[in-house]
């Protein structure tokens, strides 16, 4: 079965789900929530039969499928699911800010636009010709425009959605602009034939400044520094499952295009030395103010905000390293990082909807006193958090653990100390989380009720954090 | 022919094999598991702590000497880069689970005040445990590593929760152990990436102790030394070494009783077992490079922390202290370079180990019985609890290094290293050994002096009543330590034969 299958049954769902919604009664809206979830699930079940292999006809010269596109569909696949439950279980608090006068709630659109954006990284992830990159990216980004701008009611979301629709809009152009530029350096727009061109371009200057915007365009896109400042304001703004979505999603999807994008650059004994040297400076800055502006942070959207800028910062490392002598590819560590980043974000952000729902703040504050109330979700809390801060024997340390060691292994030195006191600061401020959780008491012990499909997927994730933190083959083997 | 066929089968290893070693870690784990789901806390530790020591001590018989790994089992996590849970037991890895047990046994005897959670009490207790144990007998880097972080979280909650003093006090100490262990295990952790990524065999990186010696020992001695010295800081901030100590005193003074225990006494030998483990072996160039450097460090300990300590008030703080100066003098073993240093630094870890868990455990009940440990406020309990002053003396002079006991043997072969290879010449080391001497003036006048005001003279302030005689549920542990403490000090081949053939083995480096 070749692999655009998946693409296209995950597109006619998503348009399958939105003709639905018109004849969905509107107390019955979460119906298509569940649908999705069936729906994808199937979809994630049809990905090992999926041949690996490509055809000859032209399409394929814009369309890859190889092990890492694959790997990366999968990534999608299950970070929508799970985004999904997220949403349902998020749904009281939705229907409140989206009400209207005369008929119920209109949450339907709420469950069909992260099939559409689930489309746009499936699609993204197999995307090797400059025009399907960008034709991908922006059906994901304009899906999240809406998502994020979806509570109407609520002023906070509205100016998360501003804020997103504009600086989204400006990292767009900067994006095409490079690609530009690219195009015109190279007169190509497949990254093979890029690739080729870039080894023995004799435009070194012009290739390096498409190369910054290119850059430019991604580093907003992954939360990258100097062009991370709408990150916090974004998350808090959105509701929780749109914010663990664009958290986990629209992050693995920019560096999969970044890595594809990148690639040439770095393939090219020309090029290869100033890119490393740009992605290892953009990898420090970010690790630095990622790790330092989360420290004082009291809004735990806000500081799960700063924590992803500053996992970008420890990607953005290990896609800058060029090791020696270690068998760790650069990709392998990214995509690595990638699926344990998704276990342990989306456990956290599957902690914070339900305790957003139930005390109606995402204040860090929220928290005080969760072991008393609920000792699961305190528990879950603490491995997401203790996995966040790289504990070992949880699947974050692996991911970090390897950032060093290809870091090592390329002899950046001064990134590494950069990140050793980014982890430290890291300790910091997620332990902060545990703080709240077992040292400070609070004087609501009511106990907290979970949906089975929440509970489930929260156990899930648990013990995902754990094996993976163990038996990293599993993860690896996808990856050869 | 068939029965060659049967052999070969017999000896292909299974799919999935299995050693006793695995118990020590997996046995706290799912004690804490059960827990967690509602065992009963206290038993269930105990249970739980009784059977690892009995399994030590059934491996200890079955120990055959050498210098050997033996019960191993090797199990690939993953085969690129090769990361491997391998466990493996030699004399001094066996020391080490000897002194867990121990420890971990006597830290859950004790109850749990009343005030707590008993769940998450014990469960912190064996989790510590659990992770000690795993550093103690995996033989991968990489494990050896994460058993040890798994203490970690354990520490930081029970001290915020549960530790002594005011709120502000004990948070701050919590913060500051988890933010100063949390650095030096980074610190660690780039040591230990650099040494597998220089030592590994060409292409095929590895993390096995054993595979990557081969590898290290050729390194020429700068880089032996840069390494070195990167593992020497990081394992140097966990073992509280001049200037990275001051985390210790503070959070052993605040730390509830058992994690007091199982912390100085178990988990700060863990940074001393790496360097015996890993530094000193595949890095010995590097270790004599360094020399120096330690010499003068440890005498920061010894001399400074140790005025430091005669100085303290309050009974906590005057055991936290003087736990961060006796590592200097296990460094003094380690930094003289010669098989009877590296003895006697292994049986002052035991030694030590087992008399500051018993230190700790009578300051516990001294603020059980009395409220307080505030030495101005006490007085004369040696008469009203005769039998807690006949055992905080002997704990104190084990402490510093009476006859008799296992830290007395230890100390004489430390300070007899400094002297083995001086040829008649006062070289660094010699004058080092000098100077440290005087630290064990310095500890008998802090530890007679808490004593003093404890336990001797007029009656004080506290406590108000005559304390209730202890139980002999609360004796138990104390003369189980008191007893380990005697039997070593009395014949410390005990120890000594089993780990010798393994510092035999770099000593001749």
């Amino acid at each position: 079965m070749p692999a655009y299958v998946l693409e296209i049954v995950t597109l006619s769902l998503g348009l399958l789900l939105l003709l639905a919604e018109a004849f969905i009664g509107p107390t019955k809206k979460r119906l298509i929530g569940y649908a999705a979830i069936v729906g994808l699930t199937i979809t994630f079940g049809l990905l090992p039969f999926v041949c690996n292999c490509e055809g000859t006809t032209p399409f394929w010269s814009f369309y890859t499928a190889d092990s890492l596109a694959l790997f990366y569909k999968g990534i999608a696949l299950l970070t929508t699911i799970i985004v999904l439950i997220l949403s349902l279980d998020y749904a009281p608090v939705l229907e409140r800010f989206v009400a209207r006068a005369g008929g119920g709630p209109a949450i339907g659109e709420f469950f069909a636009l992260p099939v559409f954006i689930c489309t746009g990284m499936m699609w993204m992830a197999s995307a090797k010709d400059l025009t399907s990159i960008f034709v991908s990216l922006e059906l994901i980004t304009i899906a999240f425009y809406v998502m994020v701008a979806y509570q109407r009611k609520n002023k906070l979301s509205l100016e998360a959605g501003t804020k997103y629709l504009v600086l989204g809009a400006l990292s767009t152009g900067f994006l095409i602009y490079g690609i530009a530029w690219l195009f015109g350096v190279t007169g190509q727009t497949n990254l093979v034939a890029i690739k080729e061109a870039l080894q023995v371009t004799e435009h070194k200057t012009a290739a390096l400044f498409a190369l910054s915007l290119i850059l430019v365009g991604l580093s907003f896109k992954v939360a990258a520094v100097p062009f991370q400042f709408w990150v916090p304001d974004v998350y808090q703004g959105a509701a929780s499952p749109v914010t663990a979505y664009l958290s986990v999603g629209s992050k693995s999807a920019g560096f999969i295009i970044g890595y594809r994008l990148l690639e040439p650059f770095l393939a090219s004994a020309n090029l290869q030395h100033t890119t490393v040297s740009l992605l290892v400076a953009i990898a420090g800055a970010t690790l630095l103010v990622g790790n330092m502006a989360a420290i004082p942070q009291t809004n735990f959207k806000r500081l799960l905000a700063y924590s992803s800028i500053s996992h970008a910062g420890f990607l953005l490392l290990a896609l800058g390293s060029l090791p020696h002598n270690s068998q760790l590819s650069p990709i392998q560590v990214v995509s690595f990082y990638l699926a344990t980043y998704l276990i342990m974000t989306l456990l956290a952000f599957a902690v914070l909807g339900v305790i957003a729902r139930v005390k109606g703040s995402d204040d860090l504050s929220a928290f005080d006193g969760l072991s008393q109330r609920s000792p699961f979700l305190a528990f879950a809390m603490l491995i997401s958090a203790i996995s966040l801060a790289g504990v070992p024997l949880t699947a974050g340390f692996l991911g970090k653990f390897f950032v060093f060691t290809l870091a090592v292994d390329s002899g950046h030195t001064w990134p590494v100390v950069i990140a050793v006191i980014g982890a430290v600061a890291g300790f910091y401020y997620y332990f902060k989380i545990i703080r709240s959780m077992y040292w400070n008491v609070t004087t609501d012990t009511t106990p907290i009720t979970l949906e089975p499909l929440t509970k489930a997927t929260i156990v899930a994730l648990m013990v995902a954090a754990i094996v993976f933190g163990v038996c990293p083959q599993v993860i690896m083997s996808l990856l050869k | 022919m068939p029965s060659e066929i049967y052999l070969e089968l017999s000896t292909t290893d299974p799919p999935f094999p299995l050693s006793p070693l695995d118990l020590l870690i997996f046995l706290p784990i799912l004690a804490a598991l059960g827990i967690a789901f509602g065992a009963p806390a206290r038993v269930t530790a105990i249970a739980a702590a009784a059977a690892n020591l009995a399994i030590v001590i059934a491996l200890w018989v079955g120990f055959k000497g050498g210098s050997d790994f033996q019960y191993t089992a090797s199990r690939l996590v993953l085969d690129s880069p090769r990361i491997a849970y391998a466990v493996g037991l030699d004399g001094l890895s066996l020391i080490l689970v000897l002194l867990s047990a121990l420890v971990t046994f006597c830290a859950v005897w004790i109850k749990a005040p009343d005030s707590v959670s008993a769940k998450l009490w014990f469960i912190s207790c064996l989790l510590i445990s659990a992770g000690a144990m795993g550093a103690f007998v995996t033989t991968d880097l990489f494990f050896i590593y994460a058993f040890h972080e798994l203490a970690l979280i354990p520490t930081f909650l029970m001290i915020g929760l549960y530790g002594h003093g005011g709120r502000e006090i004990r948070l701050h100490a919590a913060w500051k152990i988890t933010i100063y262990l949390g650095l030096g295990s980074l610190i660690l952790l780039a040591g230990l990436v650099w040494l597998v990524l220089k030592a590994s065999p060409a292409g095929a990186l590895t993390f096995d102790v054993a595979s990557l010696k081969a590898g290290a020992l050729l390194l020429d001695a700068a880089t032996q030394k840069s390494i070195f010295l990167t593992l020497f800081i990081g394992f140097g901030v966990l073992i509280s070494l001049f200037p990275f100590h001051s985390w210790a005193a503070p959070a052993y003074a605040a730390a509830p009783t058992p994690i007091a225990m199982l912390h100085a006494g178990v988990l700060k030998k863990f940074g001393l077992y790496g360097l015996l483990r890993i530094a000193i072996p595949l890095l010995p160039l590097g270790a004599s490079a360094c020399q120096n450097i330690m010499l003068w460090l440890l005498l920061g300990n010894i001399i400074l922390i140790g005025l430091v300590t005669i100085s303290q008030k309050s009974l906590d703080q005057v055991l936290g202290h003087s736990s961060v100066m006796h590592m200097g003098y296990v460094f003094l073993g380690l930094a003289a370079g010669n098989e009877i240093g590296y003895a006697g630094a292994v049986l002052l870890m035991f030694a030590h180990g087992v008399s500051i868990a018993l230190l700790f455990a009578l300051s516990g009940d001294v603020r059980r019985l009395t409220g307080s440990v505030e030495m101005s406020r006490l007085g004369g309990l040696a008469k009203r609890a005769p039998l807690l002053g006949l055992l905080f003396g002997m704990a104190a002079m084990a402490s510093l290094g009476l006859p008799g006991f296992a830290n007395f043997a230890a100390e004489v072969m430390v300070f007899f290293s400094g002297f083995q290879d001086s040829h008649g010449l006062i070289g660094p080391v010699q004058l080092t050994t000098i100077f440290a001497l005087w630290g064990v003036v310095i500890s008998a006048v802090y530890m007679l002096r808490a004593y003093r005001k404890v336990f001797l003279g007029p009656p004080g302030e506290l406590p108000a009543a005559d304390p209730a005689p202890l139980t002999l549920s609360q004796k138990f542990p104390l003369f189980l330590l008191v007893a380990a403490l005697l039997v070593v000090g009395f014949y410390p081949n005990l120890l000594l034969n089993l780990v010798k053939p393994v510092l035999h083995l770099f000593a001749s480096h």
